[in-house]
């Protein structure tokens, strides 16, 4: 009797994850019917932290490129977004696209620079990078300079005919983008492409060894992940109103937070960005007004977690309960064959 | 209680999730050299590395001088008097011929080895000994890394395939120097691919196959046979 | 003259640049660790010196005798205590746990002192100035770049003269076989770190009699430094010196042509180097 192995996608209990997170995502995308204003506010900007945070871990925890300098994206969208509408009247929501694909653009010099820098030195790279956007859009009079700008009240309400329809709208585009980003995410590491992100991240040289070109791999990983980044930075400071150079470059808000929260949540998992949103979200409501003492307990967790549990909190479950909603795995599986 | 300087009982050893060493067991005694011959991947180089400490193994695996030094770590167990000579030399690049054997003789043990001795063993590093060590031809390279472990002034001195990429007339060459280091009272493992080197050199030898003691015997009556069989497991 | 004199300033400058660096190159070079709270130990050191100052009444320069020891005791103590655990193939934990740190340093110096800027008062050392010509040097400039040499040279010294550098390049070239030599490594890259912020510590507190600072200033720091270092060169601390200088220029040309430009002039000379020599300019290692 021989045994056959079949290698398969899907992760044991599959067909009981998927309905879960079919029916969460269908609630979701319900919540201005039922959740109250202030929550709905707040479910909202859960959803720009998860993509920020989905999108940080897609360039640190699969291509290896640890950057703390995302917040060059966040501004750069959020500006491009200002610029766009105020000075040259471009419909707001049609400015989120753009601002994205002038993420990109940016990105490709960018890149060129900074990727000769590795590891941490790629890292401080990065925040260089953002530094320099800070300091030369504060340079930009049109936009505010130093002290920046607002959005004028005419813009706003061309969005919706009344306040709770554009904050229905307000929160549809932050869950609209964070479930697209998500899509991508697991889409693009299931793809060969995402393999070989995979590949690269557990063994460059095995990886390039087999014809993978590592270089144009990681390229293309940073410049997708500047424009979706910046388009979420564009949402950001639509609902914000108000831009200035500090806020849309500020390390701690773009960076500090999201990195935390993918440290915590598990880096190198779809899941982790989202728990750790969650539980980033649940610490900060609850530690509410303790301010540098809440931060001091972020870097306290994040620092525990990453030399006890370096897989975060979901790594810990999904070791535990072999859970995975956003299969990325194979499993080879064993059958009997009798002759 | 035995008159063992050097005693390996079960010993085991991985990487990860590899087993490398399976239930190895091996003695040595004051002054005894001792070959350990075997194929490539047979654990001998694993064997090593374990008794130096550069491998963590399980409690009471390793005793030295009747003291159990399996937990300790590298370090530790090079100022008990134990020195290796690493598989591919690994001398230290930023370092220069001189200051690699000043580096080797830092724990100051007493003994008959200092610069000196090591410098009228190897006339030629003398000669070089300002260039930085990785600029030597590999056998002046491999003088540079035995005689590193010399100056520690060890009771038991391991060569892990000192003879590996070099000329036979560089291996003969070290060879003929090898005596002088161990007829001190030293104890000595070799490992060596060379098996006719090693045997011609050891009182004792061990050959591994696939982790396990395949074969021990005393190095002048062990037969062509006997070795190829364990060598090879046919 | 108002372009030498621009030029002069900037090369003193770059004596602080290259302090600032000076640690961060140490760490690198043994451990290949980047501390990202590098930064905010510099600060970390100008507030204790003020705490020291403040509390026995001396002078900041007198109060290096304390604060240079106290920050090597807490430099050995981190690595030991802390950063020894995140070592490793894995770039990922040194990386996100000294951010962390970084993030801790902050806030608890937030906590402590709150967000007022401070600063160290040195007397008439701070506009003290000597005539050159017709230029006018400042002596705290001159006494900064002064010092950066002299550490510079004893940490070269240190490096390539003594028992301990001879261990620190035996431990940065190959952790395993250092063993064999009877070195620990927990305890060498403890004392590596603890030389790091000793040398920290007289960047922080030259800089705090220089200028006003405050618990957020640490990241451009740690930027100033880490510009230094790879515009000098990887594994070459004289490169870094060099580094610090040529960023100092940068700074000080950049504003003069408009005040506004100055740390944007010295991120444009970082890229520039960057981009036509990504080793920089004297290399001795790759990254």
């Amino acid at each position: 009797m021989t045994d056959q192995h079949t290698v398969k996608f899907t992760p044991k209990n599959y067909v009981v994850t998927a309905i879960v997170l079919a029916i969460a995502t269908a609630a979701l995308a319900a919540a201005p019917y039922w959740l109250g204003r202030a929550d709905l506010r707040l479910a909202g900007e859960i959803m720009l932290y998860i993509s920020l945070a989905t999108l940080w871990n897609l360039l640190a925890g699969y291509a290896g490129l640890v950057s703390v300098g995302q917040q060059a994206y966040v501004g750069l969208g959020g500006y491009m977004l200002f610029a766009c509408t105020i000075l040259f009247g471009v419909p707001p929501v049609l400015a989120i696209p753009i601002a994205g694909v002038i993420g990109a653009l940016l990105a490709i010099p960018v890149a060129f620079l900074i990727f000769r820098l590795r590891g941490a030195y790629f890292a401080i790279g990065t925040w260089v990078i953002a530094e320099v956007f800070r300091l030369g859009f504060a340079q930009l009079s049109a936009l505010g300079g130093g002290s920046g700008t607002s959005i004028p009240a005419k813009i706003v309400k061309s969005m919706a005919a009344s306040r709770a329809a554009r904050e229905s709208l307000s929160y549809w585009l932050a869950f609209g983008l964070a479930a697209l980003i998500i899509l991508f995410v697991y889409l693009f590491l299931r793809s060969r492409k995402g393999l070989a992100l995979t590949a690269i991240r557990d063994n460059e040289l095995a990886a390039s060894s087999l014809g993978i070109d590592i270089w144009k791999t990681k390229f293309f990983t940073y410049v997708v992940t500047a424009a979706l980044t910046s388009m979420v930075g564009a949402l950001i400071f639509l609902q914000k109103l108000r831009i200035s150079p500090d806020a849309a470059f500020s390390v701690n808000d773009w960076t500090a937070f999201v990195i935390f929260i993918v440290v915590i949540g598990g880096i190198g998992t779809i899941e982790g960005p989202i728990i750790g949103a969650i539980i980033f979200f649940t610490l900060r409501e609850t530690l509410a007004d303790l301010g540098t003492g809440y931060l001091i307990t972020l870097g306290l967790v994040a620092i525990i977690i990453m030399l006890k549990a370096p897989n975060g909190i979901w790594g810990l479950v999904r070791d535990r309960f072999d859970l995975s909603f956003f299969p990325l795995l194979y499993r080879v599986e064993k059958q009997k064959q009798d002759n | 209680m035995s008159d063992d300087l050097l005693n390996i009982a079960k010993l085991d050893a991985h990487y990860g999730d590899f087993q490398a060493l399976y239930g190895v067991d091996m003695h040595i005694g004051k002054g005894e050299v001792l070959a350990v011959i075997g194929a490539n991947g047979a654990g001998k180089s694993t064997l090593l590395r374990s008794i130096s400490g550069l491998i963590q193994n399980g409690n009471e695996q390793i005793k030295f001088k009747d003291s159990d030094i399996s937990g300790l770590r590298a370090d530790e167990i090079a100022r008990l008097g134990l020195a290796l000579v690493p598989e591919g030399r690994q001398l230290f690049p930023s370092l220069s011929v001189e200051e690699n054997l000043i580096i080797g003789g830092r724990l100051e043990r007493p003994g008959p080895w200092n610069l000196d001795s090591v410098y009228a063993l190897f006339p030629i590093l003398a000669e070089r000994r300002n260039f930085p060590s990785t600029a030597l031809s590999g056998g002046q390279q491999q003088m540079v890394a035995i005689g590193r472990a010399l100056m520690a002034n060890p009771e038991l001195i391991m060569f892990d395939e000192i003879s590996l990429g070099l000329a036979p007339i560089i291996i003969g060459e070290i060879y003929k120097a090898l005596p002088d280091v161990v007829g001190e009272g030293v104890s000595a493992i070799i490992v060596e691919q060379d098996i006719s080197k090693a045997l011609s050199i050891s009182s004792r030898v061990y050959c591994l196959q696939e982790g396990r003691v395949a074969l021990e015997g005393s190095s002048d009556t062990i037969t062509r046979e006997e070795i190829s069989q364990a060598y090879f497991g046919v | 003259m108002d372009w030498v004199n621009a030029i002069i300033q900037g090369t003193l400058l770059g004596g602080l640049y290259a302090l600032f660096a000076a640690g961060l190159s140490l760490i690198f070079g043994v451990m290949r660790l980047v501390n990202i709270a590098h930064g905010d130990l510099i600060i970390f050191s100008a507030y204790v010196c003020l705490t020291v100052t403040s509390s026995l009444g001396i002078h900041p320069l007198l109060a290096l005798a304390l604060v240079v020891p106290i920050m090597g005791i807490i430099g050995y103590a981190l690595q030991r205590g802390l950063l020894n655990k995140t070592l490793g193939a894995d770039l990922l934990p040194p990386l996100l746990v000294t951010f962390g740190l970084s993030v801790i340093i902050q806030n608890s110096l937030l906590q402590i002192y709150t967000a007022d800027p401070q600063k160290l008062s040195a007397g008439a050392l701070e506009i003290a100035s000597v005539k050159i010509g017709t230029l006018a040097l400042g002596i705290l400039p001159l006494l900064t770049f002064f010092v950066a040499v002299v550490i510079i040279g004893a940490l070269q010294f240190m490096f390539y003269k003594t028992a301990l550098g001879r261990a620190l390049r035996a431990v940065s070239d190959n952790q395993e076989i250092a063993q064999l030599m009877g070195l620990d490594k927990r305890h060498i890259f403890g004392i590596a770190m603890g030389l790091a912020l000793a040398v920290t510590a007289v960047a922080g507190v030259l800089l705090g009699i220089r200028t006003s600072f405050d618990p957020s200033v640490g990241g451009g720091r740690l930027i100033f430094g880490f510009e230094a270092v790879i515009i000098g060169g990887l594994g070459n601390i004289w490169g870094t010196l060099a580094g610090g200088v040529i960023l100092g220029v940068a700074q000080t040309v950049g504003a003069k042509i408009d005040p506004g430009w100055q740390i944007l002039a010295g991120h444009i000379a970082f890229l520039f180097v960057l981009a036509v020599r990504p080793n920089g300019l004297f290399p001795r290692m790759s990254a």
